[in-house]
């Protein structure tokens, strides 16, 4: 299958490493090449030059390789940024890219057309079904993550404001024999211009607010009083929750954010799972299974006095979140803290003992997860409010050239662009909305 | 009791719109075709309102002309009043609308059936379908007749399992006066299609001359009058006369009211699904309770009757409701009441179960065209008819079928939502619909379509150096205006802008200056910019493709995406059931839609870009074991890949280090 779009994404796991990857595979790929490093590159060579911003500044500096294909990983045109690791800086790398002509990738999406392509054998087929399956629930997680709260309350409210515009505008095309003036009836100026705003507003707001910066999601959770506060206050280095010997001391979610070598990590902390009595406390424990359903990852933390493989919990299977046993209370059953298994620590979270290789721990789930965490589809999301955005202020223009139809072709634009986000609006849902709303047909 | 058999390549059963485009489009491409319809007297029957076209029908009517077919050439012959739809909106919306005399549309109908080489009309009750081996064979009649083909084409509209409601009684009837053809109804229960049930309904017919005129407002077509078809200028037309316009008011809305105990709808007697954008009166009564009045589009049947459709106040209520309804309405006091309106039920077949060319995917050789698939209109089944006999004719032929995409063709977009949707209620087009709008105009219908009706043997010699003339002048309209040469100052740009309004403020050409909102053929034409043999039909479809020219290109990258999902097959043994990674609902809506391309696949409501990658794999997946060959042709060194970061073996070294 011969691709026209060209995808590119940051191909490194994130935080802050030595070097870093911004890939990029499709026909744009050499037009993207010469864009970046202003040089033509010849195929399979590694050239250390300037990445440049559309003024010419360099973003950095860093080997650039392209690829021609069938040679290359993907079976197409591929361009190889290797840079300096930092998050910020490989982020400004791919918006440049993207800005160039690529979409945003999503996941498994290089894999994939590797293997469309046959660069991968069949054998390889059901590792690539399972890495789209995989990646596929992370999207959908991340996906879910962004669109948590006020941010979906408002991408959905616009996108209601929008079907509304365009029941009347399409209603003025395909209906002009009614005895019903659509669009004086309805003031399509004044509610296309209320759109625009509130669209603008939330860009704005999810642009710079701490939305974006929601980094790995990371949930402690456990039965009550096995020290999953004092965990927390160890991981971010505050003293954020309070810590007593009494069992269901914390009966809400608290939560910190703190930095693992360069990856933003916010960690929840909540109540102890247990059955109980006491409305707020229960009401805790409510919120501390929604916290985990919406985890990247959850810390299950037991006493390490327990039995040694007893109530070992079934994290991912009911919340489909990765998962990381803390056997805590080192110093109390008196054995060594450290990494026992893959995914299993001891550590003693009063002392800080074995805290060091549960951020190891950490940091590997997150790699193993770095496709799409909710960073990546909200940076998705907020793609599509951009070209919503752009779309809206063509319809504006053409609205005052009182070109209808193409006004029309505007709006539907822009309410796909929001469709990538909370569902796309076919064209028999229009029609039934414009059939509710007015008396039309003979 | 069987005769001995006659042998033709397509049979086709049916004579309304559908049946009459496909036995034209058949026997056009050279395949011996016998047309067996129930009575020849009611070939190209309009059985609804006498009107052709409106907004995305006219689009149709004029691909159905482009493509040789007869409803526009007809519609000319017949149309006593011509009307251009959204003549102020742009040109990608305008439409056409015709009043047609029904004794005119049928003769010139018959008149083309009857001139047609290579077709043969019988009239004769088709009772069975013959199929052997999964391929369909012939037909029986009622006689006891037999034909064969190795394809038929079915279009038997609301005939099958028709049941007719007036009020609480009901009786089985294919259209008013005519049989329901329950026989084959059986039969094609038996096989393997979904059936369902639809319904529609007409209004009662009033006699003009106890209709008082003065009363309603009366509409003319437009002067001078549009026509449907490319090869015809207006002098086809006959006499022209006006429609009037009358409308309910709210003792009709009382009258209504106190009848709906005895409604079929209301009393639930029928089950089958009717129209969103055609309700029945009561329905718009009920629905929209606070309007008070409903407007009424009193439309003539013909020059030599003076039977009227009361077009908006279709019902299925009692007689006598009707009677009161019709003359409490100003200018209807003393109407009386030619034929009562009524509703009908009939079958349908679920249309996910063809291919795109039409033809049944149970039955090799057999295809739907019309309201048998579920669609309402005269203009979509006759387009449908034209695509079926055409794709019959291949398939006998040994060709590819042929079936336009959603960005060629009206009939793509109806085609497409049909096999890939399926419908729940009568389906009409709508321009909303075609995603593409802008570029599927009427203006450029032949453009779109008859340099391929050409290759496809469609179009006759004479259609075809007629195009090539309009589309010579076009491309030579469109070279001119790119070629002139737009300067600030220049004589040329002084004389424009003292014409349009528009400034010339930096160089540019006469193409580019006519995208402007506020430029049009016409200010070129009157400041003599262009050469005067460049005629003005051809400047103007100039001003439209400059108009349009930013819209369009934008939609090439999206059409060049979905060409390449095209050109990915899913083949039929795909068992969705058990992809993992799918969610029940999709898994249900792709086993019911059975898409034949990811392209088809990607416009399944609630599809996503993930379930699309796995379908795009396992399809990959099938293909590869199909061959019995590992699909790589350069084996990659590395195992499996775990995931996405995970770098190419013997590349440089970029892992992160952490």
């Amino acid at each position: 299958m011969s691709t026209v779009d060209t995808i590119a994404a940051v191909a490194t796991a994130p935080g802050r490493g030595g070097v870093g990857i911004v890939r990029v595979s499709g026909p744009h790929a050499p037009k993207i090449a010469v864009a970046m490093t202003g040089k033509r590159l010849a195929p399979r060579n590694a050239v250390y030059c300037g990445f440049r911003d559309l003024d010419g500044a360099a973003l950095d500096r860093g080997i650039a390789i392209r690829f021609e294909g069938p040679e290359s990983f993907t079976g197409e045109d591929v361009l190889e940024l290797q840079g300096h690791g930092g998050p910020v800086v490989l982020d400004m790398l791919l918006e440049r890219v993207l800005s160039l002509g690529a979409r945003r990738a999503h996941p498994g999406e290089f894999t994939q057309r590797a293997f469309v392509n046959g660069k991968l054998d069949l054998a390889q087929a059901e590792a690539v079904l399972d890495l789209v399956n995989s990646a596929t629930r992370q999207a959908a997680r991340g996906a879910s993550r962004s669109l948590a709260g006020e941010f979906s309350k408002q991408v959905h409210g616009i996108a209601g404001e929008l079907l509304k515009l365009r029941v009347f505008c399409e209603s003025a095309i395909d209906f002009p024999d009614e005895d019903i003036d659509f669009l004086s009836e309805s003031d399509v100026g004044a509610r296309l211009d209320a759109v625009r705003q509130r669209l603008s507003v939330l860009r704005a707001g999810a642009r710079q607010g701490r939305l974006l910066k929601d980094g790995l999601n990371v949930v402690i959770a456990g039965a009550p009083n096995v020290g999953k506060s004092s965990l927390l206050n160890r991981l971010s280095g505050e003293d954020r929750a309070i810590v007593t010997s009494v069992p269901g001391t914390t009966r809400d979610i608290l939560d910190a954010d703190f930095d693992l070598d360069g990856m933003p990590v916010r960690v929840v902390d909540t109540a102890g799972l247990r059955n109980t009595a006491d409305a707020v406390e229960a009401e805790g424990v409510n919120r501390a299974r929604r916290a985990m359903a919406k985890a990247d990852l959850v810390l299950w933390v037991m006493d390490d006095r327990g039995a040694p493989s007893g109530e070992c919990p079934q994290v991912e299977a009911d919340t489909g979140a990765a998962s990381i046993v803390a056997r805590n209370k080192a110093d109390l059953s008196g054995r060594p803290t450290g990494r026992l298994a893959p995914g299993v620590v001891r550590i003693c979270a009063l002392s800080g003992e074995g805290v060091d290789a549960l951020a190891t721990e950490i940091k590997h789930a997150a790699g193993y997860r770095a496709g799409e965490g909710g960073f990546t589809a909200r940076a998705r999301h907020l793609d599509a409010l951009a070209a919503a955005d752009a779309a809206l202020a063509t319809a504006s223009e053409r609205l005052l050239a009182n070109q209808g139809e193409l006004v029309a072709e505007d709006l539907r634009e822009a309410h796909d662009h929001l469709g990538a986000i909370v569902g796309r609006v076919s064209a028999d849902d229009l029609l039934g909305e414009i059939f509710a709303s007015f008396c039309i047909g003979k | 009791m069987r005769s001995k058999s006659e042998t033709y390549d397509v049979i086709v059963v049916g004579g309304g719109h559908a049946g009459t485009e496909a036995a034209l489009a058949a026997a056009r491409i050279g395949a011996s075709t016998l047309l067996l319809t129930q009575s020849i007297e009611t070939l190209g029957q309009m059985s609804c309102n006498p009107a052709i076209g409106g907004i995305g029908k006219s689009h149709l009517v004029k691909e159905i002309d482009a493509m040789g077919g007869a409803m526009a050439l007809a519609t000319d012959a017949a149309g006593i009043q011509f009307r251009t739809l959204n003549a102020s909106k742009g040109p990608a919306v305008r439409a056409t609308r015709a009043q047609a005399d029904r004794t005119l549309y049928r003769s010139a109908v018959r008149r083309m059936l009857e001139a047609q080489e290579n077709l043969a009309i019988f009239q004769q009750s088709v009772v069975d379908i013959e199929i052997r081996n999964g391929r369909v064979e012939g037909v029986l009649t009622a006689m006891g007749l037999e034909f064969s083909a190795p394809a038929v084409v079915l279009t038997t509209g609301t005939f099958l399992g028709g049941r007719i409601h007036v009020g609480l009684t009901s009786h089985a009837g294919g259209r008013a006066g005519d049989p329901a053809s329950n026989a084959l109804a059986e039969r094609l229960r038996a096989m393997p299609f979904v059936v369902d049930r639809l319904k529609t309904g007409t209004p009662p017919r009033i006699a003009g001359s106890t209709v008082d005129f003065s009363r309603m407002q009366p509409q003319w077509g437009d002067e001078p009058s549009p026509v449907m078809s490319f090869i015809s200028d207006g002098s086809e037309h006959p006499r022209q006369v006006a429609c009037h316009i009358a409308a309910t008011n709210a003792r009709t809305h009382e009258i209504i009211r106190g009848g709906l105990d005895r409604s079929p709808m209301y009393a639930g007697e029928i089950e089958g699904v009717g129209p969103r954008y055609c309700p029945s009166i009561e329905d718009k009564v009920v629905r929209f309770a606070e309007r008070t009045s409903h407007q009424i589009f009193v439309e003539p049947e013909g020059l030599d009757t003076n039977e009227l459709y009361p077009n908006g106040i279709s019902t299925s209520l009692p007689f006598e409701v009707q009677f009161a309804m019709v003359r409490s309405i100003e200018g209807f006091e003393d109407a009386r009441i030619t034929r009562p309106g009524y509703a009908i039920e009939y079958d349908f077949f679920d249309p996910r179960g063809l291919e795109p060319s039409l033809e049944t995917k149970a039955v090799s050789g057999l295809y739907f065209a019309g309201q048998i698939n579920g669609t309402t209109g005269y203009e979509e089944a006759a387009s449908q008819g034209l695509l079926a006999g055409l794709n019959a004719a291949r398939k006998v032929a040994g060709s590819d079928p042929w079936t336009p995409k959603r960005h060629e063709a009206y009939l793509g977009v109806l085609v497409d939502d049909l096999v890939t949707l399926g419908t729940n209620e009568p389906y009409r087009i709508f321009s909303s619909r075609a995603e593409y709008r802008l570029r599927l105009r009427q203006d450029n219908a032949d453009l779109r379509l008859t340099p391929i009706a050409r290759d496809l043997g469609l179009v006759d010699a004479e259609r075809w150096r007629r195009f090539e003339a309009k589309r010579d002048a076009i491309e030579r309209a469109a070279t001119a205006c790119r070629n002139t040469a737009l300067t600030p100052g220049s004589e040329l740009a002084t004389r424009l802008e003292a014409r349009c309004g528009e400034a010339v403020a930096r160089d540019t050409n006469l193409f580019d200056f006519l995208k402007r909102p506020g430029v049009t053929a016409a200010h070129l034409r009157a400041v003599d910019a262009v050469d005067a043999d460049v005629p003005s039909v051809a400047l103007e479809q100039v001003e439209v493709q400059a108009k349009y020219d930013g819209y369009i290109k934008r939609q090439d990258h999206e059409i060049a995406r979905v060409k390449a999902e095209e050109r990915v097959a899913l083949p039929a043994e795909l068992d969705y059931g058990r992809i993992e990674g799918l969610s029940n609902e999709l898994k249900e809506k792709l086993s019911l839609a059975q898409p034949r391309s990811l392209a088809q696949a990607s416009r399944i409501p609630g599809i996503t870009p993930a379930a699309l990658s796995l379908l795009l794999i396992h399809a990959k997946r099938l293909a590869g074991e199909r061959e019995g060959a590992p699909l790589a042709r350069e084996r990659r060194t590395s195992t499996a890949p775990e995931r996405e970061e995970s770098p190419r073996a013997g590349e440089p070294a970029a892992r992160r280090t952490a």
